[in-house]
């Protein structure tokens, strides 16, 4: 086992999937003279060339969907935003080209396409630089939405998404590239789309979470153990399809559940995960489901306001306790 | 007419919106038929015709509520269609908007397949799934029917891109409309197609109204060929959209730069569409006049190109007859064909939303629809 960042898994994951099938290419602002505005795609124009690692205009709408045509027509691209912010420029190619085409062919064409880049806040980027993309496209049926909290997942799903056949939103994070460093195997491994973990085993509360907030539960699973609170964090790590098994078997056996993620509360990830908490495990409960989110209001530039505006792990240690009338 | 000499208009078009069809002769020799022989043209004719009455049929199955949803006719622009899609090869692609139903059949699809789609059945090109606007065909490389204006444009540089990543020599064929050219997704479109030399003909049907908006109300140019000068390695060139046999040469020309040196073109083709937007809307009224429709009427290009046939000898009044009660015959059963395919089952719903299938566990989400159990 090797200790990789964030980064480095993930520029592993690509190098190994362009080496194992020469149809798939990566297309983005700065992906290869620069090496990737983040490094992530660093030192593969030099081993892949210009057609498999293609540096594109500021034109994301366009690189969007020339990904998902060359895709109709039997390639495997990986289309590069610099950030989930400027795909918005792209979200018609994502969403009513991308996700529909299966079923709008009658199942002619599918569309093995990964969109990847960082989502959500890093530091003091304010608010045009600072969300989190997951819901927007977890709304979207066609849509596989993947949101890795470790180096050793960002790997395995990446290779995963880059290997399936469906349209694969793949959501990193600025501040988790450097930041986050873990033990990834060495021999070849693949993690499965659409299945939750379990990154901490415990008994009186389930933590539901993704991404950062991973990081976040875990930090605040430590702090509670001092109080004799025992915390289970399940990592969805991928938010469509949502592993709806694994949190509803987490819930049942902790009785008590608080769902934690970045973005803002309304119509996000979390409150479709409490919906299927309430039909599926009503009755194993014990308290209602907390929610932990960033405010609603767009990210502010000044550093006291956005620490205010992002959820942490006290914050989720404060929800946990509320859950288990401990506060 | 259609050499590749950028920005060389070769029909005359009026500012005057009233002013009628192109005027502008075309440089074919109009007795050399492109070397064509008489068959090869009179297949031509019958696509067009055939096109022709099958939206006729669908206008009256529309009316009498056996197609759904919008309904975009063709009626008016079939010699761009039969023009352009005739000199490809079977491994070329083919892409387009929402008015695509007479594109789907120029390009090999049964009358019956697109008239099922129509009516949402099983037997449809893309099982009920599409409709109207969302005509599929993997098998010809009918890569759809879109119907979110300029956003097929920068699938089809994909589809060039493609081709040139795999070292092909196939062209793909993108139809849009006059409304495209103010759309960002075309200026990223052509600049990456030009910049990288991606072998994509991207062909405006230029019928004057992006739905109900003249196109010189809106687009700051007076030419829509010349937005494609901005653009170095793209061949762009006007030609005359009611006239098959001169969209036929352009595209020949365009196809060969594509081949050979994998360069793109733009191609505005200047034509009319005689019915309304969609079924929906009028024929005229307030954005163009009665008097208009009637002028373009005149020079029909179905009528055009049979009186041409006629006139060269390559056609008799008794064949042309023939072809047209054939034509009217294919689309009767085509929607005789349509009525009695089924329509998709239930499950059919989760079959095609990923192609691994539909996880369970979200399915569960549904369990509130009994029937659906």
């Amino acid at each position: 086992m090797a200790v990789l960042t964030y980064r480095e898994a993930l520029n592993d994951a690509l190098r190994e999937e362009m080496e194992r099938d020469d149809s798939t290419f990566i297309i983005g602002e700065e992906v290869g003279e620069y090496d990737g505005a983040y490094k992530v795609t660093k030192g593969l124009l030099d081993q892949f060339g210009e057609w498999r690692v293609r540096d594109a205009p500021i034109a994301e709408l366009g690189f969007a969907g020339l990904g998902v045509g060359a895709a109709m027509a039997g390639l495997r691209p990986i289309v590069e935003f610099m950030t989930w912010n400027f795909a918005l420029l792209a979200i018609d190619e994502v969403v009513n080209a991308a996700a529909k085409m299966f079923q709008m062919s009658g199942g002619q064409y599918n569309v093995p396409i990964v969109f990847r880049g960082p989502g959500g806040a890093a530091l003091q980027l304010a608010a045009q630089h600072s969300q989190s993309p997951e819901p927007w496209y977890s709304y979207v049926p066609g849509l596989k939405v993947i949101a890795p909290a470790t180096a050793k997942d960002a790997k395995g799903l990446l290779k995963s998404a880059i290997r399936d056949n469906d349209p694969v939103v793949f959501i990193e994070s600025e501040i988790m590239y450097n930041l986050v460093r873990d033990e990834v195997p060495e021999e070849e491994y693949l993690t499965p789309i659409g299945k939750a973990e379990v990154k901490r085993e415990g008994s009186d509360v389930t933590v539901v979470c993704h991404s950062k907030m991973v990081h976040q539960a875990l930090a605040a699973a430590r702090t509670l153990e001092k109080e004799e609170i025992d915390v289970e964090v399940l990592d969805l790590r991928t938010v469509r399809p949502l592993d709806v098994d694994a949190v509803v078997a987490s819930v049942k056996k902790t009785n008590r559940a608080v769902v934690a993620e970045e973005g803002w509360p309304m119509c996000n990830v979390g409150a479709q995960v409490v919906d299927d908490i309430q039909r599926e495990a009503f009755d194993s409960l014990d308290a209602p489901v907390a929610r932990v989110n960033g405010l609603d209001v767009p990210m502010p530039y000044a550093k006291n306001l956005e620490k205010l505006a992002t959820p942490n792990a006290d914050h989720v240690a404060a929800a946990v306790r509320h859950v288990c009338y401990a506060d | 007419m259609s050499s590749a000499n950028p920005g060389r208009s070769t029909a005359t078009v009026s500012d005057d919106p009233a002013a009628g069809a192109p005027g502008g002769a075309s440089s074919a020799d109009p007795d050399a038929f492109l070397g064509l022989s008489k068959e090869e043209c009179v297949e031509l004719l019958r696509e067009m015709i055939i096109e022709r009455r099958f939206e006729e049929k669908a206008a009256e199955v529309y009316q009498v509520g056996k197609i759904g949803g919008f309904c975009h006719l063709y009626i008016g622009q079939e010699a761009v269609s039969a023009g352009s899609i005739s000199p490809l090869r079977d491994d070329d692609y083919v892409i387009t908007a929402y008015r695509d139903h007479s594109q789907a059949i120029a390009r090999g699809m049964t009358p019956n397949a697109v008239m099922a789609e129509l009516y949402g059945r099983v037997d449809g090109c893309s099982k009920g799934f599409g409709g109207s606007m969302h005509m599929f065909d993997k098998s010809l490389n009918f890569m759809g029917g879109h119907g979110i204006v300029g956003s097929h444009l920068p699938l089809a540089i994909g589809v060039g891109y493609a081709i040139r990543y795999r070292g092909g020599d196939q062209v793909c064929l993108c139809f849009f409309g006059d409304s495209v050219v103010n759309i960002g997704a075309f200026h990223e479109s052509l600049n990456m197609a030009a910049r990288w030399k991606l072998p994509v003909i991207f062909l405006l049907e230029n019928n004057r109204y992006g739905m109900g908006t003249d196109y010189r109300r809106v687009a700051a140019v007076k030419e829509l060929k010349d937005r494609g000068r901005a653009y170095e390695g793209l061949t762009s060139l006007d030609v005359d959209g009611m006239d098959v046999l001169a969209v036929r040469q352009a595209m020949e020309e365009a196809i060969e730069r594509g081949r050979n040196e994998k360069t793109p073109s733009f191609i505005e083709a200047r034509c009319f569409r005689y019915m309304g937007h969609s079924m929906a809307d009028p024929m005229h009224g307030t954005y163009r006049t009665r008097e208009e429709v009637e002028k373009w009427r005149s020079d029909d290009p179905i009528l055009s190109f049979t009186r041409r046939l006629m006139d060269a000898g390559r056609l008799t009044e008794e064949e042309y007859k023939t072809i047209d009660r054939e034509a009217k015959e294919i689309a009767e059963e085509s929607a005789a064909f349509a009525d009695r395919s089924p329509f998709p089952d239930p499950e059919a719903l989760y079959r095609y939303v990923y192609s691994d299938g539909y996880p369970d566990d979200m399915r569960r989400r549904d369990a509130w629809r009994k029937e659906l159990r």
